[in-house]
């Protein structure tokens, strides 16, 4: 107790630091891999892409991110065993941060395709099942967390897979794809809308709504999310309807006008992507903040005191400052190296990955989005939508996700000791 | 700078393919500037035709090598890897074909008769008249990925290959007429040479089966 009121500025501007450092590295880097699929396709440039990234990640994470903070921040470990030692609590976030941080600093200078996600769940676990004591994680919470991995690429496949095949059999293999294509790329249009204030109005409005003494139920969610959904429809139905057909282009390539229309559709599964983003990997830095600041604020673990919206705020904040700094360059590059999606399967890859990570935010389950969007093109390849996928790829995740687990306890631990020698114990 | 996610795209395997054959038929093309000169007894100028054949035969050679690098088996393709490594190896025979046309004439002067040589030219144009046709469904092919192997894309294509089978059809006609006169003067030519115009004859011909054979091909693309 003493400890946490002697260096309480020094241990909360630490915490605010690190925070911001590690959303700082989501925005820089992390956002790139989920953006990258748009301006590959050159439906949006590399300005779109990160105006795009900055609005709808900070939407994302300031409205729908609470769920995986809250997972983060008091789900995978117990906080309750440490009511005696509540500065080991903050210790031991600073360091899953502070070993996060570095540990994707290496592996981002490296090329190696970690997840912020994975690293900073491996930092917790491992500083507080070796660093405090093994019943400290909540293992049947853990072990649902890696089961979304598993899962999430999957589903993500899945539903990317089904979304595709019907863009085939409605618009592609048709006679005239080009009409087709103007009357259902509204309904799909209206999914994005529908999907993200769905969750929006049952997760990310609680926060704001309980101020002001409001709540809505699963009905009423859904008429409002219907009603959003319908105008998205309408005003990508009027930008569809600007786009002037090219015929002399389409002799030579009978899809080139249809390619024009889903790059429309695409500028809205990219807002998509970057909320479902903003709402699932903004949590991997402010989580751990956010638990700092209410034992510090406190002085006790597990008072029930809401999460700041500051915190949230600072984690978007961050990202976007990652973003303007370095996610440009990153952003680029990757889309560069991205030129064989064409917009009708990157709106298929990002849709089906957004809608996951959604579904994962509401249920509060921190996964990689990256590993998620991997699963996405896969499924769209499965049928039969992409030139050639590498599946070495798949390989180096799984080698990433036996390393990145251990990497990040070991240096958690480290960090942690560290802090004891500081800090006091 | 890498990435899980751009990493992931490797490189499509179809535009290089047809840029393959758009090389084999430049290359094959040239046999028109070849036989015009070969016909008129002008082996300068039928000379310089041969090396252009030469040279463009040996880039799509170089371009074949390529495509089978760039074609690993850790690759996840929409369609088999064997089809495609044999596509390119049937295309890149149009090329041999050509070339060795060109240098079996060139390498013995032939002399090709005044009495077939108007057949002769329509026999060579007819039979790259098939090559080109190829080259049209494999112009396709894009647009086949794009559409996922299904739907109207097919209709067009099918189309496009029967065609190409029509075609066959006129270069065989072709063959068959070169062959009924050449027959009737065999007397006059000296033996030796008869025997060799029998034998590019042969060559011309293999050239649009090998063509068609392109086409079939593209069939078992589709077919899945």
């Amino acid at each position: 107790m003493d400890i946490l009121s002697q260096y309480s500025m020094i241990l909360l501007v630490l915490a605010c630091v690190f925070g911001f450092f590690m959303a700082w590295g989501v925005g820089a880097n992390d956002v790139a891999n989920a953006m990258g699929t748009s301006v590959g396709s050159k439906a949006i440039t590399v300005k779109q892409a990160i105006l795009i990234a900055m609005v709808f990640e900070f939407l994302g994470a300031y409205l729908a991110g609470g769920e995986v903070t809250s997972t983060i921040r008091k789900g995978i470990i117990d906080p309750m065993i440490m009511a005696d030692t509540p500065h080991y609590l903050v210790y031991g976030m600073l360091a899953a941060l502070l070993s996060a941080g570095t540990w994707l600093a290496i592996a981002s200078a490296r090329g190696w395709p970690v997840s912020t996600t994975h690293s900073i769940v491996g930092a917790i676990v491992g500083f507080a099942a070796f660093g405090i004591g093994f019943d400290t994680v909540s293992w049947g919470k853990v072990g649902n967390i890696v089961m979304s991995w598993v899962v999430s690429p999957l589903l993500a496949g899945t539903i990317s897979y089904m979304l595709f095949v019907s863009v085939q059999k409605l618009i592609l293999q048709q006679d005239n794809p080009y009409e087709r294509a103007k009357k259902y790329i509204p309904f799909y249009m209206f999914a994005v809308g529908f999907l993200i204030s769905m969750v929006t109005f049952l997760k990310g409005l609680k926060h704001v709504f309980k101020d002001i003494g409001m709540s809505l139920s699963m009905g009423e969610s859904m008429f409002y999310s219907a009603i959003v959904g319908g105008i998205v429809a309408v005003f990508g139905a009027y930008l569809l309807s600007r786009i002037k057909r090219d015929e002399t282009r389409e002799k030579n390539d009978r899809f080139y006008n249809v390619e024009r229309v889903f790059a429309i559709l695409m500028v809205f599964t990219a807002c998509a992507m970057a909320f479902a983003h903003g709402s699932n990997d903004v949590a991997n830095a402010v989580g751990p903040l956010a638990a700092i600041v209410n034992v510090i604020s406190t002085g006790v673990v597990g008072a029930k005191s809401a999460m700041p919206s500051w915190i949230l705020l600072l984690g978007g904040l961050g990202i976007v400052a990652g973003l303007a700094t370095f996610g440009f360059k990153v952003m680029a590059t990757i889309g560069k190296k991205i030129t064989e999606l064409t917009p009708s399967r990157g709106f298929a890859a990002e849709l089906g990955a957004a809608s996951t990570v959604v579904v994962a935010s509401y249920f509060g389950l921190p996964i990689s989005t990256t590993h998620t969007l991997v699963g996405a093109v896969l499924g769209v390849g499965l049928a039969r939508g992409i030139g050639a996928l590498n599946l070495n790829v798949i390989g180096g995740i799984f080698l990433s996700w036996l390393v990145t687990l251990p990497a990040g306890a070991i240096m958690a631990i480290a960090f942690f000791s560290l802090f004891k020698v500081i800090f006091g114990a | 700078m890498r990435s899980t996610v751009s990493d992931l795209f490797g490189k499509s395997p179809i535009k290089p393919l047809q840029q393959h054959m758009t090389a084999v038929i430049e290359c094959s093309n040239e046999l028109t500037n070849f036989v015009d000169a070969a016909i008129h007894d002008d082996w300068e100028k039928a000379e310089a035709s041969y090396n252009t054949i030469r040279d463009l035969e040996h880039r799509a050679d170089d371009m074949k090598r390529q495509f089978r690098l760039d074609l690993p088996s850790s690759l996840f393709l929409p369609v088999p890897r064997t089809d495609l490594l044999e596509m390119v190896t049937l295309q890149d025979k149009i090329a041999n074909g050509a070339r060795d046309i060109a240098g079996t004439m060139l390498g013995r002067q032939m002399q090709v008769p005044e009495a077939i040589r108007e057949d002769f030219v329509n026999f060579v144009a007819s039979s790259l008249h098939v090559a080109h046709q190829a080259h049209t469904a494999i112009n396709e092919l894009d647009e086949l990925l794009e559409s996922g192997f299904k739907g109207k894309e097919i209709t067009i294509i099918t189309e496009i290959l029967d065609q190409l089978d029509s075609k066959e059809g006129l270069a065989d006609d072709a063959e068959r007429a070169i062959r009924r006169k050449l027959l009737a003067i065999e007397e006059e030519i000296p033996a030796i040479k008869a025997m060799f115009l029998y034998k590019i004859i042969d060559k011309i011909g293999d050239l649009s089966n090998r063509a068609q054979r392109v086409g079939s091909r593209m069939q078992l693309f589709m077919a899945r």
